[in-house]
């Protein structure tokens, strides 16, 4: 039977699901609230942190439920390639999300900007309604909405912060080494080093934001570039600290003596996940930044 | 874990069945409880849209503004839209999946049995959501599903709460998705190579990947609404040197693959039910699995036909006309591998072969007119008329919808495990069929007569085709209680069903008893290729 104890020739099935619908209430809460704060009420705020609140039990919940009956050996080698194929299809589906908005930058930088600049058949536009507009990267609109501004220059933190996620690349994958080599304390410390870069990169981007609001004029509202830039970076930044909170969660499980050499895919899954985030942002670093 | 207890008690009562009472259906984890809610979800959702089409066709039985005012029918319109495709057909699909995929590869349950119940345990607080919104002071939205700024833009407080609904269906669709790819390419029973599959178990697999890879950049283009509405970005405004133009390239970047979500579950299960009713393996095997693998690819690189009027460079149209058209070369060799099944086979005519032999001939209808709409001079013509109206719902009603139905009547023995009354779903069948062909048939001449979509009111020349397009509407609508009846009638009871049910079918679902156990193959079953759906099939 599936459901008798460990029995590594049949797939294990769980029989009672009670996090699904904590979830599907904690993520109705979270949106319902952002909707009503969008609005402007006032308890819309308070709903949301619930939401948040009941997401993040549930995860804790959800997911010490499934560590739990790794640990006791439910689970035989299909249970963890079914694990591995939702996460991969996961990130894929992650990457097609951020396809949507490099997407609408390619497509603001390459038709729209020169169309409305009069390049190709839509000339009576710059003609008739914004006459004289010409044609640049970046740039806020015809309009000038949000006013003059400064971009970020590449080749200062940017730089440097493409060199922090590219080494914590590197020291992730050298704490896989280190626990498949049963080194348990390179582990942490690896793993630890990671963690640090990671809220690193999160510190210099917080940083980069002040002083794009406070000195460069470069908000949220500075038309096309100030959306594209922002929505960008922000959906990442969102990643990389949700990344670095689910490395910071291993690293403590591998202080409790999680994972084994040989059976680590919760480990691997983050480290995946770790890279993924990295490599959106080496798209970001060029598409964003230098080019 | 607190539950420690509670989960080793589970594992130690072997042979168990269902738990008790209404948490059986919160908390379960099994497919096929599973399944039953996704479609009875999307039934209940079938009515709701249903009864949203009755009052756009009520308003529309007469010229003037009889019975609702124009804001709410705009609602109408757009709420239809919505509830049909994100909670009737596509949930549908999935219970479709979720109940007969484990059965026909030979799997115990689906890969990630926790997440499928989350999967549909989101859905119905979403469409509470969305629903809730009609009654919002501001109404519900009123601009269209496909949600074109600026339009859409300047819907009331429930903007918020439509984007966020649509965020959480997108949710909903993902993690079935995932949950469809990994029971197919994880746990298919030894034997059961991917080229001894059935079609359905296929059409599913490659619909499982344009939804991973569309949904979320929908959720993109939602997204950028919203912060275009509340934080001030300028993605589709053209003064901050946005354009409205790119939402209507990102939204049917996932619309057109949306389109085939649609429809190739739908192929799946007219080439299960084709073959057993004609008492001959499917034509074609191997090509129907590249045609619908090409389709696929292909609706990725036609997005454009959408927007042939709204402007763009000559190449653009050119390039998204002879792309469109490419595609009616692998469906036609669906269509033909169908007609090649039946050739020389010893047919009878159940109610499920009625609706496959009627879809094959309405959707290819649809079909057609689609290939009308891709000519590009044409189009302009065509465009936002209820040319394009006719056209939709024949490949979606008589399309998705029929498949749908046809795979319920062909599969209901084994879900219930009694046969549904053969005289009565023979009269549904002719009732809708019927009605269906006057609802939509004149849509076609409105629309070339150029009265444009989304209207209430519309000059006394179109009075006529639209009384009798109303009139077949409320027909099929009345029909499809006698469906909601039927479905009723069987699961309560009737004639005992055979574990084969058809004497033509084949595959591994019509090896285990009707009912089909709470739990089946939990040990693999031995793949015979004589038994299989696709037996001729050579590897």
């Amino acid at each position: 039977m599936a459901h008798a104890k460990p029995d590594h020739n049949h797939y294990y099935v769980p029989h009672h699901a009670h996090w699904p619908i904590v979830g599907s209430i904690g993520v109705t809460a979270l949106v319902v609230g952002a909707a009503n704060m969008m609005n402007g009420s006032d308890f819309g705020v308070y709903l949301m942190y619930a939401g948040i609140a009941i997401v993040v039990v549930m995860l804790f919940g959800w997911f010490g439920e499934v560590i739990h009956e790794s640990v006791q050996g439910f689970y035989n080698r299909q249970v963890d390639t079914s694990f591995r194929m939702g996460m991969i299809w996961f990130i894929f589906s992650e990457v097609m999300f951020f396809a949507a908005f490099f997407g609408a930058l390619f497509y603001a930088r390459a038709l729209v900007v020169p169309w409305l600049g009069g390049e190709g058949s839509g000339a009576m536009t710059n003609a008739v309604l914004w006459q004289g507009f010409e044609a640049v990267w970046p740039t806020n609109g015809p309009a000038n909405l949000g006013g003059e501004f400064q971009t970020v220059p590449a080749f200062d933190v940017p730089l440097v912060n493409t060199l922090i996620l590219l080494t914590s690349g590197l020291t992730v994958t050298m704490a896989h080494w280190a626990l498949k080599k049963a080194q348990r304390k390179a582990l942490v410390l690896w793993l630890a080093a990671t963690v640090a870069l990671g809220f690193y990169f999160m510190y210099l981007q917080i940083g980069e934001y002040a002083h794009a609001y406070n000195e460069l004029g470069l908000t949220l509202g500075s038309g096309i570039y100030g959306s594209t830039f922002f929505m960008l970076t922000g959906f990442h930044g969102m990643h990389v600290t949700l990344g670095a909170i689910m490395l910071t969660v291993i690293m403590f499980r591998s202080m409790k003596g999680h994972f084994s050499d040989e059976n680590h895919f919760g480990f691997e899954a983050v480290a995946w996940y770790w890279h993924f985030v990295d490599v959106v942002w080496l798209g970001l670093f060029l598409f964003v930044y230098v080019l | 874990m607190s539950n420690t207890a509670a989960v080793q008690e589970h594992h130690d009562d072997a042979h168990h069945g269902p738990a008790k009472g209404l948490m059986r259906w919160v908390f379960t984890t099994n497919h096929k409880d599973i399944g039953t809610l996704y479609l009875l979800f999307a039934l209940l959702m079938f009515l709701v849209g249903g009864f949203m089409a009755m009052i756009i066709r009520a308003e529309l039985f007469q010229p003037g503004l009889q019975l609702v005012d124009p804001e709410f029918f705009n609602q109408m319109t757009t709420m239809h839209a919505l509830v049909m495709i994100f909670g009737a057909v596509m949930p549908a699909f999935v219970g479709l999946a979720n109940w007969m995929v484990p059965m026909m590869i030979g799997a115990p349950d689906m890969a990630l049995p926790r997440m499928n119940n989350w999967s549909f345990w989101i859905l119905p607080f979403a469409f509470v959501m969305l629903l809730s919104t009609l009654f919002m002071p501001s109404g519900g939205p009123a601009g269209g599903w496909t949600l074109y700024p600026p339009l859409s833009l300047q819907t009331g407080n429930s903007f918020a709460f439509v984007i966020f609904a649509i965020h959480m269906m997108g949710i909903s669709s993902i993690m079935g998705a995932i949950n469809i790819i990994a029971t197919i390419l994880n746990m298919r029973a030894p034997g059961m190579t991917l080229l001894r599959m059935p079609l359905f178990v296929w059409t599913w697999l490659i619909t499982a990947f344009l939804l991973i890879a569309v949904m979320p950049v929908l959720a993109g283009a939602v997204t950028m609404l919203l912060t275009d509405r509340f934080f001030d970005t300028s993605f589709f405004n053209a003064a901050g040197g946005g354009d409205p133009v790119m939402f209507q390239h990102i939204f049917w970047f996932f619309g057109h693959p949306e389109v085939y979500i649609m429809i190739l579950p739908a192929f799946g299960v007219i080439s299960e039910i084709i073959p057993t009713f004609a008492r001959k393996p499917l034509f074609g095997y191997s090509a129907m699995v590249y045609a619908t693998a090409s389709i696929a690819f292909l609706s990725f690189i036609v997005w454009a036909h959408h927007m042939f009027t709204v402007g763009m460079p000559l190449g653009g149209e050119l390039f998204f006309m002879y792309a469109t058209m490419v595609i009616a070369v692998p469906t036609g060799v669906k269509v033909f591998n169908w007609v090649s099944t039946m050739w020389r086979g010893s047919m009878t005519f159940e109610t499920p072969m009625l609706f496959a032999l009627a879809f094959v001939i309405l959707f290819t209808i649809g079909g057609f007119s689609g290939l009308m709409l891709a000519i590009v001079p044409a189009d302009f013509q065509y465009h936002d008329t209820y040319f394009v109206v006719a056209h939709f719902h024949y490949v979606l009603v008589t399309g998705a919808i029929f498949g749908i139905i046809a795979g319920v009547y062909y599969w209901l023995p084994k879900w219930t495990g009694h046969m549904y009354s053969e005289r009565l779903g023979k009269i549904h069948f002719w009732w809708s069929t019927i009605s269906v062909n006057v609802l939509f048939f004149p849509q076609h001449y409105l629309g070339l007569a150029g009265m444009p979509r989304r209207i209430p009111d519309y000059a006394v020349q179109f009075a006529d085709y639209n009384m009798i397009s109303s009139i077949g509407g409320f027909a099929f609508g009345l029909a499809q209680l006698l469906l909601v009846y039927i479905v009723w009638q069987t699961a309560r009871g009737g004639q005992k069903a055979t574990a084969q049910v058809w004497e033509g079918a084949k595959g591994l679902e019509w090896t285990v008893p009707s009912p089909a156990p709470y739990h089946t193959f939990e040990d693999p079953p031995v793949i015979d290729d004589s038994k299989l759906a696709h037996g001729d099939v050579a590897h």
